[in-house]
């Protein structure tokens, strides 16, 4: 099976590990993922008022350029794959628009490529089971925070990808490489954002409130579907430990290094090294390393 | 508080238009605070989403301009998911910022963002910032 696939401009430079984690991960189990010959920035946020059509040309341009390959898409960042499928239903829905923005690319797209997360890929097409059959060093004993954040899930009537208030894809896949999920209270809830750029404040807090509500939760790994997610909740949490004494930092890895230990990835080449928490420790303790 | 109120002010202009912008109609809004309660930097906002919403009804956008709450919504959509009357307070919001920015006035402008953030930051949240905060 060969999947085309559109990294983002994340992927390519500072998140090259969960590229590469992910690509690897999908030989593994027996799929390919096709980078797609021609790509743009998505714009990094679906324009949230009706009237901002130009905002919706980037992603356009990367679908009907998807379309060129094959009718099914899959991404792994949050942000593109909101991006991407907001943008689809409204060239796939709105006649008018559909034309304002194909007269502006100079395309004749009409939003029939299917978009599919990564996550998505593995329950529907590959299927969790099979997951859970290729795996050669299962995560036992790990609690894991599976940390879905905003983008994923919302607005519930575009995305679907789960249910939007109490979601399971992500825990059914740690259960599956042999992970104990936990339930906390912030893993649907954001991290700050865009506000990384000018409000450290706010994301401290907001990012320091996803992890303390994991680690009390009992959590000893957060795992991420989102290079900003990741970002911010990594930037933060020397200062989250600051601030509060009682707080135990964890590591934060992004799901598709999770998915490539579990699979029996070597380990050196998972990027570990890229991420500024430690896993290591962890790995250790639980003698999985 | 005395508020006075008169018919002018509740059908403004600038009301309206933003509106036609957002895409949204500011009297479906009953005020629940639902909006308010899932909203992540409520606590942050000078008029937090409900009171937006409240302040708009009244035609009075002058008082929301003025605060922060516009730029510091994250686009979360938390209020949009809760919201009984499928209202989107992030809509608002984003029309009152697009609205800012495309007179060139930026909230934050690019010489002010820290070269180590530009440097480490994810390409996303450069791009996205930039798109939110610089006219
Ligand atoms: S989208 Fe904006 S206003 Fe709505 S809940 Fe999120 S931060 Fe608050
Ligand atoms: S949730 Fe909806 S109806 Fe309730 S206060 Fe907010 S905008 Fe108004």
């Amino acid at each position: 099976m060969k999947i085309p696939y559109y990294p983002g401009c994340t992927l390519n430079t500072v998140a090259k590990q969960f590229d590469t984690s992910a690509r690897e991960a999908a030989s593994i189990i027996g799929f390919e993922m096709k980078e797609l010959a021609q790509w743009n920035c998505c714009g990094a946020t679906f324009p949230l008022t009706p009237d901002n059509v130009i905002g919706l040309t980037a992603p356009a341009k990367v679908l009907s350029n998807a379309r060129k390959e094959g009718d099914t898409l899959t991404t792994l960042c949050s942000v593109c794959y909101n991006v991407l499928k907001r943008t689809n239903k409204v060239i796939r829905d709105n006649k008018e628009k559909r034309n304002v923005i194909n007269g502006f690319i100079e395309e004749e797209y009409d939003g029939s490529v299917n978009i599919l997360h990564y996550l998505e890929v593995l329950r529907d097409k590959v299927g969790f089971d099979k997951v859970k059959g290729a795996v050669k060093r299962p995560l036992t004993g790990i609690k894991a925070a599976t940390y879905y954040g905003c983008m994923l899930l919302r607005p519930f009537e575009d995305i679907g990808i789960d249910n939007a208030e109490r979601p399971t894809i992500f825990e059914d896949l740690l259960r599956a490489l042999g992970a104990e999920p936990v339930e906390f209270a912030n893993k649907i809830e954001c991290c700050g954002a865009h506000l990384a750029m000018n409000n450290e404040e706010v994301v401290t807090n907001l990012s320091g409130k996803v992890m303390t509500s994991a680690v009390d939760a009992g959590a000893d790994l957060i795992v991420t579907t989102c290079p900003l997610c990741q970002f911010n909740l990594e930037k933060s949490q020397p200062k989250v430990a600051e601030a509060d004494t009682g707080y135990r930092p964890v590591p934060v890895v992004y799901f598709t290094q999770a998915l490539g230990l579990a699979l029996g990835q070597d380990i050196e080449t998972l990027g570990f090294e890229k991420n500024s928490s430690d896993i290591m420790p962890l790995l250790k303790k639980k003698g999985i390393a | 508080m005395k508020i006075k109120l008169s018919n002018s002010d509740i059908q403004s202009t600038e009301v309206r238009r933003l509106e036609r912008i957002s895409g949204e109609d500011v009297k479906r809004c009953y005020q629940c605070g639902n909006c308010s309660g899932g909203c992540p930097v409520s606590y942050a906002m000078e008029i937090p989403p409900t009171k937006v919403m409240r302040f708009l009804q009244l035609g009075n956008i002058e008082e929301v301009r003025n605060s922060n709450s516009m730029w510091l919504c994250v686009g979360c959509l938390q209020c949009y998911s809760r919201c009984p009357q499928g209202v989107s307070v992030a809509a608002i919001l984003e029309g009152m910022r697009q609205d800012t920015l495309r007179k060139g006035v930026s909230r934050t402008e690019v010489a002010e963002v820290p070269f180590p953030f530009l440097k480490k930051a994810p390409q996303q949240a450069i791009v996205c910032g930039f798109r939110k905060f610089v006219g």
